[in-house]
């Protein structure tokens, strides 16, 4: 297997990150969170890839056929769920920030420091 | 059904319980809300006391282990999820169950005034917070530990910005959620790593194979990106940021369980994964692990005790205190031996029963002065002196070490360990437990005596906690009993913990057991030697143990004495004192201070240069 995909999951990473940290908008902040997740749905599937491999489901196609690993596409399903679960509650609350504040700006918020 | 099967149970007793009072928190009220909670959070104390007993005073050949649905392996291989109960394991579930019993008893009375519709919610937040931290305690599965990592994670999210009407929690809890969000993806690539090079999820499979391949930049990688969000949720410098603010926001009852255990389950983790992965051959050296994680634990330490005693926030000193003590677990369990993982276990028992009972009394505050602030309630809380102020008293001597408090015997474990490895790290031990310690003490005398001069109104960046808005809105009602019995409660378990007979046996075959992995491996079902020989047994105390214990408790009197009294002393050698305290202080700390600036962009930032140093450190030393 080539490296490439490593290459590709950590750079989807890391520019997930850099827009975390420049990020003046919370919205935005979220939407770079789950940039980041994204790098490990990369990473599952392309660790499960086989060449020339199918789907793995064999209600047509015979049980001898080249397939692709299923497991990582069961575990990048549950990663969707969570990633799912964690963006619903982290935007529901930056909504609730600016009902209350008026702001979703990050640097706006100061009540917490020292 | 065998004791075995008994371990499932403990996630779905909790998940059970949490589904039933979101359904049914329309109909049965607020009082049919308290009982069901009270049931299912004493059913699943009660399973895991037994599983407890069970595992800890032996079970001959290995820890039990149980292939949930029946997805046992087969020849050797598996796709099913291994639950597995070895002493450490089940004593951290069983903890958070209790801790868990502690609360939903605390804040029996302490919502007075729940969110009309859905009395159920956050009682149901707090069993599936249960479930999550459960799960990931006894889990043998890597990829199921990332799951009840985000259950626990995302739970205690919703459960820090429960008080949606005001910012500040709103605000905490966002930071929270995205740094631990984004370590726990780390974590999960880490996970993926290892799976591409091994095709294995099991820790005890994982490991395992990884002996078939010479460690190389993909393993270096794979351990610093599966500890990185360990390390996030175990708040260890630089990844602590988001701790101090989430705590310091978050409803009393919750921060008793994040600060009590949900914390500490994040060491507990890189621990278990340390050992379970990547121990063997093809994983990391243990001198490298044992370097760079007690270099990190030395200085979350000494940061969480310079920090704490800098607060004047309850809630937020009670976190770097929290802080604090995490790099004195992280020490303890990085030395990488029998005994530092018995004191690690018990040092975290100990810790868990007095700073939650802080936690606890800081809510009484809460709730008859609406003010966290030290200085707002100078001498105000004079009343509740002999109630809640001894009580006070008696959890910050219980956070210095005093003997024989669980802390302190803990503490003697983890500090004998860390000085027969490195005799200097004795005196961290006693330092930093004697000023978090101290930083409670000092808060108390002026609180609850109004001793020394009115704090003055110092510049810099700091969050002064007046202006909270009370979480229970009732003025002038008295004290509930349960708000006072369950800290009193807390701290007598601590004490109990301290005294019970033969605590060092049990605590010191545990710690065996924890870092054995061929027991482990035996457990989850792989051909090897299995049992190990039974550790010679650790005492219970020690006269070393015991006169560092009385020397932390000195110091932290000692230092809360200076404190109230030193600024009104006359005298040459007293002003020069001071001046060179302020000197210090604004050289040293102030620039500390404001890198706790409770910034998002900030937080992230010292993550990715966390995680970056930690892979430099790491391809290093391979």
């Amino acid at each position: 297997m080539s490296v490439l995909p490593f290459l590709v999951a950590g750079w989807i990473l890391l520019v997930g990150m850099y827009g975390m940290v420049t990020s003046r908008d919370l919205v935005h902040a979220v939407g770079c969170l789950a940039v980041a997740q994204s790098s490990t749905y990369v990473l599952l599937l392309s660790v499960g890839f086989r060449h020339g491999g199918t789907a793995p489901v064999y209600s047509d196609i015979p049980t001898n056929a080249r397939v692709v690993d299923p497991v990582v596409q069961a575990l990048a399903l549950t990663d969707v769920v969570v990633g799912a679960t964690v963006t619903a509650l982290l935007l529901a609350l930056a909504l609730q920030l600016q009902k209350r504040h008026g702001t979703v700006d990050p640097d706006a918020l100061d009540g917490l420091r020292g | 059904m065998s004791v075995v099967d008994l371990l499932p149970l403990t996630v779905a007793i909790p998940l059970v319980g949490a589904a039933l009072l979101a359904l049914s928190g329309h109909w049965i009220r607020r009082m049919g809300c308290d009982i069901l909670t009270a049931l299912f959070a004493t059913a699943q104390a009660a399973v895991l006391l037994v599983l407890w007993l069970h595992t800890a005073h032996g079970s001959p050949g290995h820890s039990p282990a149980s292939w949930v649905g029946g997805w046992t392996p087969h020849r050797g291989e598996s796709v099913g999820i291994v639950l597995v109960g070895d002493p450490v394991g089940v004593g951290a579930a069983l903890l958070a169950a209790l801790l868990v019993l502690a609360v939903v008893a605390y804040s029996w009375r302490y919502f007075d005034e729940p969110p009309a519709r859905m009395p159920g919610t956050f009682p149901a937040l707090v069993l599936l917070f249960e479930a999550g931290m459960c799960g990931f305690a006894v889990t043998g599965d890597l990829f199921d530990a990332f799951v009840f990592f985000e259950l626990m994670g995302t739970a205690a999210y919703a459960l820090t910005g429960y008080r949606v009407e005001d910012p500040r929690p709103v605000q905490g809890a966002l930071t929270f959620g995205l740094v631990n969000s984004l370590g726990a993806y780390c974590s999960l690539l880490g996970i993926g790593l290892l799976y591409a090079r091994t095709g294995e999820l099991g820790m005890a499979q994982i490991g395992h194979a990884l002996g078939a391949h010479r460690t190389d930049l993909l393993t270096v990688a794979a351990f610093v990106l599966v500890l990185t969000g360990l390390l996030v949720k175990a708040a260890v410098v630089p990844f602590h940021f988001w701790l101090a603010d989430a705590h310091a926001v978050a409803p009393t009852p919750v921060c008793m369980l994040l600060s009590g255990v949900m914390v500490e389950l994040g060491v507990y983790g890189a621990a278990r994964v340390y050992w379970t992965v990547f121990s063997g051959a093809g994983g990391i050296p243990a001198p490298a692990v044992r370097g760079v994680l007690v270099c990190l634990g030395v200085v979350t330490a000494l940061l969480g005790a310079v920090m704490c005693w800098q607060q004047r926030h309850l809630k937020r000193l009670l976190a770097f205190s929290t802080i604090g003590h995490v790099g004195l677990f992280l020490v303890a369990a990085a030395l990488l031996d029998p005994e530092g993982a018995a004191g690690f276990a018990l040092y975290v028992a100990g810790h868990a029963g007095a700073k939650a009972a802080l936690f606890a009394l800081t809510g009484v505050l809460l709730d008859q002065y609406g003010s966290v602030d030290v200085h707002g309630l100078f001498g105000r809380a004079k009343a509740l002196r002999r109630s809640v102020g001894l009580l006070f008293v008696a959890g910050g001597l219980a956070l210095a070490g005093l003997p024989p408090f669980g802390t302190g015997l803990g503490k003697s474990f983890a500090e004998h360990a860390a000085g027969s490895w490195l005799p200097v790290l004795t005196a961290l031990f006693v330092v930093v437990s004697g000023v978090t310690g101290g930083a409670v003490l000092r808060a108390a005398l002026r609180m609850f005596a109004g001793a020394g001069r009115r704090p003055g109104e110092s510049g810099g960046p700091q969050t002064s906690g007046e202006g909270e808005e009370p979480e229970v809105r009732d003025p002038g009602r008295r004290v509930p009993r349960t708000m006072i019995a369950v800290p009193a409660v807390l701290l007598a378990a601590c004490l109990a913990l301290g005294l019970a007979p033969g605590v060092g046996g049990v605590f010191g075959r545990a710690g065996a057991l924890f870092v054995s992995r061929a027991d482990y491996q035996a457990a989850a079902g792989l051909p090897g030697p299995g049992a190990t020989a039974p550790p010679p047994p650790l005492p219970d105390w020690t006269t070393a143990g015991v006169a560092l214990g009385l020397l932390s408790t000195a110091l932290a009197v000692g230092l809360a004495a200076v404190a109230v009294w030193g600024p009104a002393r006359r005298g040459a050698t007293a002003r020069a004192a001071r001046r060179a305290l302020a000197a210090c202080s604004r050289t040293l700390v102030l620039p500390l201070r404001g890198l706790h600036s409770g910034r998002l962009g900030d937080d992230v930032a010292w993550l990715g240069a966390g995680v970056a140093a930690l892979l430099g450190a790491f391809s290093l030393l391979r």
